[in-house]
């Protein structure tokens, strides 16, 4: 049974139109992303999905009841890493913490912020604020205040569009090792303009078209073993073939032209092979 | 802000030393009755040299004077900021609020001290009270437009990750909302505090208290010409000197 159900979204700004009749579900302990190039109405169909934005119209349903504002069982990474800069990092993921969990005692509340925060590796930096944290630090922290809370749905919005090349790659790997590491598997709805990110992490992917009035491909699994890694992804068949689907839908979604084709690929952060 | 250093000190004399010179020529010249500079320090050092001095009601050295001016506009900036900053925050978070008010505090922010303080004195028939009226009145505007607009400049962000984060709406607004204010929250008090330091002369002129507005009103009316410019120096560098202080604990803020 799907933990997530979108059924339907259409999505209107004023009289432009962002979403036009999206349909999406998710499996409790799936992976899906959500791939399409920027300004696509990616976060819009991810904070409708989270109760965080109300859809014009359709229906987003979280086990089974109708989701009016953010669930307690979820969480939320943002790309922009919108932690507190007045707070530590500890106190910015006990915060999430006590949250989610109230009745907890304090110290409880502290040893699981900080347990997290190490498993980021983040061991040494409790104590330091945002503002002395670099990009990848402070996503990291972002990310450990999401899985704290020991979400039954992980939303993960764009998570390393903010960072640069180098510590985009490095953080993928980790948040990759970071849901099979975690006790139970991880449900999450990731949107990404990077196709590799996705083939890297989810389990099922889907592609958005570019607006106005997107609508999602069907779904492409990925029936690779978990946890992957970056470099063997590169030469691996099966993660060639799916990149070649998605770069076919968001390209042919676009309506081929060469100038929308050429947008198409930049937005995915790479030259995909299309002839291949 | 300026760098205190030796330079730069040396730079500010030059305003200082030009300001002395045409306050000379003044005097010299087509204002007769303006003391010059040298006059008003003869006249004045006693209330200069001896600033704790107290010979008579209104006739106290200078740092007596200062003091109860001090005490007078501490208390209506307290008050000022007491309701100015709960009210700030109303006016920013809600819409409706703030449609409501908006209009009769435009109103209401362009009425000189001069004007309050004689409704003052009818509501409370004391001229303290009524002091602290118009002090609180007159200086409460930019904490009120400060801590609104800091409000509504908060990122959207903010209130997501306050929603995300499942937080109640008291913590909210202790652990994101004022956080997010609290540099505009002092912009707005610093503004303020200049302000109260200004009505209070006025004030004390009117109501005839002891302070520094009070002593340069009587040493007008006794033509003791000296004095009033000894109280005017005295404002300028009391004024300033609150700014400064102000501004340090603002930069701090901002820092965060």
């Amino acid at each position: 049974m799907s933990f997530i159900e979108l059924k339907d979204l259409t999505m209107n700004y004023g009289t432009r139109s962002v979403l036009a009749g999206v349909h999406l579900s998710v499996d409790e302990g799936e992976f899906v992303s959500v791939v399409g190039s920027s300004a696509s109405g990616k976060s819009t169909l991810l904070k409708i999905a989270a109760g965080l934005m109300e859809a014009t119209r359709g229906s987003v349903t979280m086990a089974g009841e109708p989701v009016k504002e953010f669930s307690r069982k979820a969480a939320f990474v943002f790309q922009n890493y919108s932690l507190l800069p007045w707070f530590s990092a500890l106190e910015n993921v006990r915060l999430a913490v006590e949250g989610a969990f109230p009745d907890w005692p304090k110290k409880r509340q502290t040893d699981q912020a900080a347990r997290y925060l190490q498993m980021v590796g983040l061991g040494a930096a409790l104590a330091k604020r945002p503002g002395q944290l670099s990009g990848g630090m402070r996503q990291r922290v972002a990310i450990a205040r999401a899985f704290a809370v020991e979400p039954g749905i992980l939303f993960l919005d764009e998570p390393f569009g903010a960072l640069d090349a180098l510590t985009r790659s490095t953080l993928q790997q980790e948040l990759a090792l970071l849901c099979t590491a975690v006790e139970r598997p991880v449900t999450a709805l990731m949107i990404t303009n990077s196709v590799d990110e996705a083939i890297l992490l989810s389990d099922r992917i889907l592609a958005l078209s570019r607006g106005p009035g997107a609508t999602l491909s069907p779904s492409i699994a990925v029936p690779l073993a978990k946890p992957r890694s970056a470099n063997l992804l590169m030469h691996d068949e099966g993660a060639a073939r799916i990149r070649v689907r998605l770069a076919e839908f968001l390209i042919g979604a676009s309506g081929g032209n060469s100038r929308t084709r050429q947008r198409g690929d930049q937005a995915m952060g790479k030259t995909v092979p299309v002839e291949a | 802000m300026m760098k205190l250093t030796l330079r730069n000190f040396a730079y500010s004399l030059v305003g200082i030393i030009a300001l002395g010179a045409l306050w000379w020529i003044a005097s010299a010249t087509f204002a007769r009755d303006l003391p010059s500079p040298g006059k008003t320090w003869e006249e004045s050092k006693v209330y200069v040299l001896q600033p704790l001095e107290k010979r008579g009601e209104m006739d106290q050295g200078i740092g007596r004077m200062a003091y109860y001016s001090l005490t007078r506009v501490a208390k209506g900036f307290l008050l000022a900021i007491l309701i100015g900053t709960p009210l700030g925050f109303l006016l920013g978070s809600s819409n409706t609020f703030f449609r409501m008010f908006d209009p009769t505090i435009q109103v209401l922010r362009p009425i000189s001290p001069l004007a309050w303080l004689p409704l003052g004195l009818v509501i409370f028939r004391q001229s303290e009270p009524a002091a602290l009226f118009t002090i609180a009145l007159c200086s409460m505007w930019p904490t009120v437009i400060n801590t609104m607009s800091g409000v509504r400049a908060m990122p959207e962000d903010y209130r997501n990750v306050a929603k995300v984060l499942q937080l109640s709406r008291w913590k909210t607004l202790t652990k994101v909302s004022i956080p997010a204010t609290i540099p505009y929250i002092f912009t707005g008090y610093r503004l303020s505090l200049g302000l109260a330091w200004l009505v209070i002369v006025a004030c004390e002129m009117l109501t005839g208290t002891p302070g520094i507005g009070g002593f340069l009103w009587q040493e007008y009316n006794s033509l003791i010409y000296s004095h009033i410019l000894m109280c005017i120096l005295t404002i300028g560098v009391v004024g300033f000197t609150l700014d400064r202080l102000m501004g340090i604990v603002e930069t701090r803020l901002r820092v965060v």
